[in-house]
């Protein structure tokens, strides 16, 4: 009679307030999913805190790039005017987003964190032409965040932490970097404070250091209760 | 036709004009049930996986099918170069076609309660129904035998290779529950003594009355699985089994001809919930007595009986997964098939034993054993012929 049981289950379901009936859809437009933190939208060319770009025009974003979306000249800096700190400077940047798998080995590739990719990732074009960022939309704002543009829609906190902050927590896979402030300042945010790795970790880490804390607390003479395991480090 | 009394008589121009009225109230009906229909299973379909359904177009999504239709309406209707082009375009008719047919034979209607389901439209008397066949039934079935020529044809002339596997296999299967369904259905014939639709309703007066009661349950079970299969219905829709077919026998359709097949399709899933109720249930006939004009009510214990079974077939589907295609093959032929064919049996020797004053139990008792010692020998033939394949492996 199991198959009895299923009928039982898929009627079930029917109400809504039932124990598994409770609706997981998202309707899309008019609500979001919340997006992880470090989701591979467009991208971003950012600048230094005093309005420089960090473009040097090197071209390795385009050398690394797998879909060969990236297009980019570099030129020498005005010496009276220049755009960004050095010699060079990206003159041209383009980006073609019928190419672009959002890879984020560009992101890897950039020796001085001036590319990054931002969480907007929705795209709307109605020619191939149009599919082509240059640098007029890529590079961020005054406010060094990136630039609203009119087809793109943005909720709440998106344009946040698009930046170099983004390789905050990546120490090159050695542990010895892990907290170590390896990058440079930028416009709107200043120097990034490294973080605790993927928020799950963060998390731990708080619980970890508020336990600490705690037992740091029950530690002080008088309140001992001679748990010697756990807690680590204050005795 | 039949023995609806306004075409007994002399035949003038408002029989005409309430028979032309007729038609287009069917087949109106017909296109805004399968609307229904469709927007229906998507929503409960929906609901059984925690998910919204459409809910965009009109009000709850009422009009997504429109939307959905005019769409497919405006889109490029292409045809395969390796086409048979004469017969790729006739099969979407062919399938269309005997659907609206059979729903011409249903009683959607009529004053059953005092009137033997007669009701009196504008200057005369008739049925609730667009024709009344004497040989009704066998209408139903020839319909459900012509549409395997629909699905056979469009997989066949479409020259790709997916569209013919779905094909073969719709013909295969609807053909080999057709035998399962047409036993079913002549339970109920030889219950009711008649072909005529309206004459198997009008002999269900009272629920101990429903064939469904009368044949003893099992054909209905029958019938109703068979018909699923018929209709090609999950979880026997191997036909277009997505995984595997990528569309099946429609895969090659596009634009309007496409849409006439899913028309079809879910106006086979309404006429197939529509016979169930009329040869099993008593189609128009009450549940139980309310007071209100008589052919208003009957068309609301009809509707509401209708519903009960497209909601069951969303529930099917949202509930079982697909058979695989020996599994549909063994259920129809070593279940269905002998099941069906021993409680014909069985219901005709007991009728016979009624009349003719024999001992009622004894006969069932022996059609019984009868029954199973039939049943053995094909267990013993199917596992010598299982041993028999065996062997040949082994060499």
């Amino acid at each position: 009679m199991g198959y009895l049981q299923g009928f039982a289950v898929t009627f079930s379901k029917l109400f809504k307030n039932s124990a598994t009936g409770a609706v997981v859809t998202t309707e899309y437009p008019e609500e979001k999913r919340v997006k992880t933190e470090r989701l591979h939208g467009r991208h971003v060319l950012n600048r230094y805190e005093d309005g420089m770009e960090k473009c040097i025009g090197c071209e390795l974003c385009a050398g690394v790039c797998p879909a060969k979306c990236i297009y980019v000249r570099g030129a020498d800096n005005d010496p009276m005017n220049p755009t960004s700190p050095g010699e060079r400077f990206g003159f041209v940047y383009e980006i073609n987003y019928l190419r672009c798998i959002h890879c984020d080995l560009c992101v890897e590739a950039c020796p001085t964190e001036a590319i990054t990719e931002s969480k907007m990732f929705e795209f709307s074009f109605l020619n191939r032409q149009d599919a082509i960022y240059t640098k007029a939309e890529l590079v961020v704002g005054d406010d060094g965040k990136p630039q609203q543009l009119p087809w793109e829609d943005w909720r709440e906190g998106e344009d946040v932490d698009t930046s170099a902050w983004m390789r905050a927590t990546s120490s090159s896979g050695n542990a010895a970097y892990s907290g170590q402030v390896g990058w440079s300042g930028e416009l709107g945010y200043g120097v990034r404070n490294a973080e605790g790795g993927q928020p799950a970790e963060a998390k731990a880490n708080a619980i970890r250091i508020a336990a600490a804390a705690a037992a740091a607390d029950a530690g002080k003479p008088g309140a001992h209760d001679a748990d010697g395991h756990g807690h680590g480090g204050h005795h | 036709m039949g023995a609806d009394p306004m075409l007994a008589g002399n035949i003038d121009i408002w029989v005409v004009l309430i028979v032309l009225l007729k038609v287009f109230v069917t087949f109106a009906f017909l296109m805004v049930a399968v609307m229904f229909m469709v927007w229906f299973e998507r929503k409960v379909i929906s609901d059984m996986q925690n998910r919204i359904g459409p809910n965009r177009a009109g009000p709850w999504g009422l009009l997504q099918t429109l939307a959905d239709g005019i769409k497919l309406f405006f889109k490029e209707d292409l045809i395969p170069d390796k086409a048979d082009r004469r017969v790729f375009q006739l099969a979407p008719y062919l399938s269309l076609v005997p659907a609206f047919l059979t729903f011409a034979v249903i009683p959607i209607g009529g004053d059953f309660a005092k009137k033997s389901g007669v009701v009196k439209m504008f200057t005369h008397h008739t049925f609730l129904q667009l024709a009344d066949p004497p040989i009704g039934v066998l209408f139903i079935l020839s319909m459900s035998g012509i549409a395997v020529y629909g699905i056979m044809l469009a997989g066949w002339s479409s020259g790709s290779k997916y569209p013919l596997l779905g094909s073969v296999r719709a013909s295969a299967q609807m053909v080999s529950y057709e035998a399962a369904l047409g036993l079913s259905v002549l339970t109920v014939v030889l219950v009711s003594g008649t072909l005529s639709t309206h004459g198997i309703v009008l002999g269900q007066s009272s629920i101990r009355n429903w064939n469904i009661v009368q044949t003893g349950f099992i054909p209905f079970v029958v019938f109703l699985i068979a018909g699923t299969a018929e209709a090609n219905r999950p979880p026997f829709d191997l036909v277009e089994a997505e995984q595997e077919l990528v569309g099946g026998f429609n895969t090659e359709y596009s634009s309007i001809r496409f849409a006439l097949f899913f028309l079809s399709e879910f106006m086979n899933t309404v006429t197939l919930s529509a016979i169930i109720v009329t040869l099993f249930l008593g189609g128009p006939q009450e549940i139980f007595h309310i007071p209100g004009p008589g052919w208003l009510l009957g068309m609301f214990w009809f509707f509401l009986k209708l519903f009960v079974f497209l909601f069951t077939m969303v529930w099917f589907r949202g509930t079982l997964p697909r058979l695989r295609y020996d599994q549909l093959m063994d259920f129809g032929w070593k279940a269905l098939i002998p099941l069906s064919l021993a409680w014909l049996l069985i219901m005709s020797a007991v009728r016979l034993a009624r009349n003719e004053g024999w001992n009622v139990p004894g006969v069932i008792a022996i059609c019984l054993v009868i029954a199973a010692l039939f049943y053995g020998l094909l267990v013993a033939a199917m596992n010598k012929s299982k041993s028999n394949s065996e062997l040949i492996e082994v060499k």
